[in-house]
């Protein structure tokens, strides 16, 4: 990188910081990771990982979504309430996919068809 | 108050309401933030919907995706990625005064927005011509029909909603570049690119997700 990278994150100041520059090598950088990391996702999904197929894919867009987030959307360089508001947008869909997933799990046989029951995860009849 | 503030105290861009214009950009960040959480909500109430059908029918969702052409998929990702690179360009060329270089930017981040949504059009219009989209006319030559129109019930409301965010940012895109002619932003005032940057991130990461979940499903 260039001389521009600051050493250390500097201490988050809301009131007076003023604008971080990041440089353009990382910019390019974090361009050339997420494309590297699209061509992952689609190789990723020609072979078959059995059960690890979707974990795989969402791991890949979570570093993808991290990448951008981080660099892209400044949140490293950004004061800690951004990332506070961050994680609570994060909590808040955590508890939501946890909640409601295990509610789902939890039931047994649901099918919103009466006149088929399916198990869930079992193929379709 | 730093001395780096004192320039900005007569500000034209700066509310009365602010001592400066790094307190003034704060709030907006933070109210920007508020607005992408309550957008992660929206957006989650859909990958929930998704996740619980696909657990439910995940035959029915592998065959009804394979009608996805995740070549052009993956294109619209590459091209997605760009435009953000561009979209951070802008606001890197608006940190530093670089007035062309924003214009510039911000024009190659409505391209590629277009071509995204483009794109989109040429695969709306497959789906439409092959019966596969919901209602009464959805024919499907599958195990599940009903389970099929429900993964295309969810591509449509997802990817129709993905691209309205970007149909509304496009303008707004727009109106920067136009702006920023005219010499609007400065590295001491550019709180607009940066917000506009974050919302067209946020849009990206959406799609960053949909392309694996709805196009390379395995099955």
């Amino acid at each position: 990188m260039s001389e521009h990278t600051h050493p250390a994150r500097p201490a988050p100041d809301p009131g007076h910081s003023a604008d971080h520059v990041v440089p353009l090598g990382t910019y390019l950088a974090v361009f050339a990771a997420l494309m590297v990391l699209t061509v992952l996702t689609v190789a990723a999904s020609r072979v078959d990982l059995g059960m690890l197929n979707t974990p795989v894919a969402l791991g890949i867009a979570i570093v993808k979504a991290g990448l951008v987030i981080l660099f892209f959307m400044h949140v490293k360089y950004g004061s800690r309430l951004i990332a506070l508001f961050l994680a609570a947008a994060f909590g808040w869909l955590a508890l939501m996919l946890v909640g409601t997933g295990a509610d789902y799990i939890s039931r047994g046989p649901v099918d919103p068809r009466p006149d088929r029951p399916v198990v869930p995860g079992s193929p379709t009849p | 108050m730093s001395e780096a503030t004192h320039a900005a105290d007569h500000h034209p861009a700066l509310a009365h309401h602010f001592r400066s214009l790094p307190e003034q950009k704060e709030a907006a960040s933070l109210g920007m933030w508020a607005f992408l959480a309550q957008e992660v909500m929206f957006f989650g109430g859909l990958f929930l919907a998704y996740a619980i059908y696909r657990a439910l029918y995940p035959r029915a969702f592998a065959e009804a995706a394979h009608h996805l052409d995740w070549k052009l998929g993956a294109f619209n990702t590459a091209v997605l990625i760009g435009s953000s690179l561009t979209m951070a360009l802008a606001v890197h060329a608006a940190a530093l005064g670089h007035r062309k270089k924003i214009v510039t930017n911000l024009l190659l981040t409505i391209v590629l927005g277009a071509v995204f949504l483009g794109v989109k059009v040429v695969e709306y219009r497959d789906k439409f011509a092959h019966h596969l989209v919901p209602g009464p006319g959805f024919q499907f030559d599958g195990s599940d029909p009903r389970a099929a129109q429900v993964f295309y019930s969810l591509y449509f409301a997802m990817t129709g909603l993905h691209a309205l965010h970007m149909i509304i940012g496009i303008p707004i895109l727009a109106t920067l570049a136009w702006l920023a002619r005219k010499g609007r932003y400065s590295p001491a005032y550019h709180t607009p690119v940066e917000m506009t940057g974050l919302y067209w991130h946020f849009v990206d990461i959406v799609w960053i997700f949909l392309f694996p979940l709805l196009y390379l499903i395995h099955g």
